[in-house]
């Protein structure tokens, strides 16, 4: 079983619609991951069915009993966060700013405050349209802990891949470089970068890939809306060469990619169309990279 | 006056919205233009800009001293995020899942693990012909965002006077970073391109910002794509629409080269001008 995970760098530049398009391909052989779980959107493509929800419960908030607290201020001495609001003398917890390290609760000399467990969100696990198995997941509003969710979205999608003793997992990732994208990447092995020749498409797509060499995995990349600048693409091109990422596919700039979105549609379900043949070669590639 | 620019999804127009906005202020305001996507920071790629002041910054961490340390192991138990473990009769720190908060080390009976200080970024303080440009850059490897946006932000405050136009160019999503991006601004636009994934994360994103209890407004991007639903929604839960920016083949291809378009697309500047006017109007109330 092969965990292939769709990250770019930069945002919109098409990650979910080539993720998709892969999961479409892949038929009956594959389970499908959104880890890109603080917007998710592959579930608007894939219109999950038989769906079974659970809270993720990760990471805790400090609360103060203003009954027991003596309002000593211990609390507010030691918390690196400024998550200790003094408001007349009477000390609350700023949620926002909380990282529930609990180190308040321990110096409480009354022991008036205690940690409260938080659900940051929920998982689901479902089927596609095409009855995939699908596992997703939505993060609360503002949640910390996004790595975690992504390591639990994804550990379920690899149980579910090997009691169904599946070939392949697609994981869609999030944009960026931070905690969820490091934990996509944490047992991958293939990555798949798609990029746009733009000057932030190139910036963002180095800065990533800097990461996924940390990994040791190997890496093919699609350059989407390949013809927009030509002399860019070229340097993506050079980039890739130095690095020795696979070249997957030049994707021409295509309002398909849009029209398929609108209707809620994977590209690789628009009949005729160039791109359509573009990321199924792609795929035969990822494919063949992973035997 | 300190005004964020952010959105759900990625790739939404964040940044050509933050520079292209920042020039056009600067043209008669004193602007500040903060690149808060230290992840994937952007916006410098399409500025003019000398260098004015850099530095490096550190977040704090605990470093095992093992000369008095009786292993009694107090450094585990009091760490919640599993990044201080006691392994044989060794004390092994996780750096990256450390999140700082001193625990470990102020509760050491030995004081065995003193912090120090561990680099998690760059600051940038340039300046544009007209106006003041600050980035910050994540280290590659370094998975939290926050700590760095939070000395940015400090910065920031102290360089700038209240009466400075800030705008913070925000990271996308809606989890940690974006909150620490957003919470201190006095007015959100949220930017979102018309398609069933820009109106699934502009939800999502608005959500945000009603919990943050943040006055916003709606910037559509790439306007005639898509469908009528993100128009649609706003109109239906009166939330404001103050700028629609035209899907132009033209500002796809100056911004691949790094270009402002506020110069160069007459329908971009009518549009600037009506956010420009919101913006001021709301300035006028704080």
């Amino acid at each position: 079983m092969k965990e292939i995970v769709v990250i770019s760098g930069k945002g919109g530049t098409g990650k979910t619609s080539i993720a998709t398009s892969f999961a479409v391909l892949g038929a009956n052989d594959i389970v499908i991951a959104d880890c890109d779980v603080d917007a998710a959107d592959m579930h608007i493509l894939l219109q999950p069915k038989n769906s079974i929800s659970e809270d993720f419960i990760s990471g805790e908030l400090a609360l103060i009993d203003q009954d027991a607290c003596t309002q000593c201020g211990k609390c507010f001495d030691v918390c690196r966060f400024d998550a200790i609001d003094v408001n007349n003398g009477i000390h609350i917890v700023d949620e926002l700013s909380c990282e529930g390290c609990g180190y308040c609760a321990r110096v409480c000399p009354v022991e008036a405050i205690t940690n409260i467990p938080q659900n940051i969100g929920q998982w689901h696990i479902a089927e596609t349209r095409f009855n995939q198995p699908f596992v997703h997941a939505k993060l609360g509003i503002g949640a910390d802990n996004s790595g975690k969710l992504v390591a639990h979205v994804k550990n379920k999608a690899k149980e579910v891949a090997k009691e169904l003793n599946k070939s392949f997992i697609i994981v869609d990732g999030s944009p960026g470089v931070g905690c969820p994208v490091v934990s996509s990447l944490s047992g991958a092995h293939f990555v798949v970068l798609v990029t746009e020749p733009t000057v932030s498409g190139l910036h963002d797509l180095k800065r990533v890939y800097e990461l996924v060499k940390k990994f040791h995995i190997k890496a093919g990349c699609i350059i989407n809306k390949a013809d927009l600048n030509k002399q860019k693409a070229e340097e993506i091109l050079e980039f890739m060469k130095e690095e020795e990422i696979v070249h997957l596919a030049n994707i021409p700039y295509d309002e398909t990619f849009t029209e398929a979105m609108t209707d809620c549609k994977a590209i690789v379900e628009i009949e005729d169309s160039e791109v359509k043949h573009l990321i199924i070669d792609a795929w035969n590639k990822v494919k063949e990279l992973n035997k | 006056m300190k005004i964020a620019i952010a959105s759900g999804k990625g790739g939404t127009g964040k940044t050509t919205l933050s520079t292209n906005l920042s020039a056009y202020l600067a043209e008669k305001h004193k602007v500040v233009l903060v690149d808060l996507d230290v992840e994937e920071p952007n916006s410098g790629l399409f500025l003019k800009a000398d260098l004015h002041y850099s530095e490096d910054k550190y977040k704090m961490i605990p470093e095992w001293n093992s000369t008095a340390c009786t292993l009694c192991g107090n450094c585990q138990v009091v760490c919640n995020y599993h990044a201080v473990l006691r392994i044989m009769d060794e004390i092994m720190v996780f750096p990256e899942l450390c999140h700082s908060c001193y625990a470990c080390s102020e509760l050491c009976p030995t004081n065995s693990l003193p912090m120090i200080a561990k680099k998690m970024g760059e600051l940038k303080h340039f300046k544009t012909s007209n106006f003041d440009f600050i980035e910050s850059r994540l280290v590659i490897g370094e998975e939290q965002a926050v700590p760095l946006i939070k000395q940015t932000q400090t910065y920031v405050d102290s360089k700038f006077s209240d009466d400075v136009i800030k705008i913070f160019d925000s990271p996308p999503g809606t989890s940690c970073p974006v909150i620490e991006a957003t919470k201190d601004a006095d007015f959100i636009i949220l930017i979102t391109e018309p398609t069933p994934f820009g109106f699934n994360d502009l939800k999502l994103a608005i959500e945000t910002m009603k919990e943050l209890k943040k006055e916003f407004a709606i910037v559509i991007n790439r306007h005639g794509i898509g469908n009528d639903d993100v128009n649609d929604y706003c109109i239906e839960n009166n939330i404001p629409i103050i700028a629609k920016i035209p899907n132009d083949k033209e500002i796809a291809k100056l911004y691949s080269k790094g270009e402002l378009l506020y110069d160069k697309i007459p329908e971009v500047r009518i549009q600037l001008g009506s956010i420009c006017s919101y913006i001021l109007d709301i300035k006028e109330k704080i």
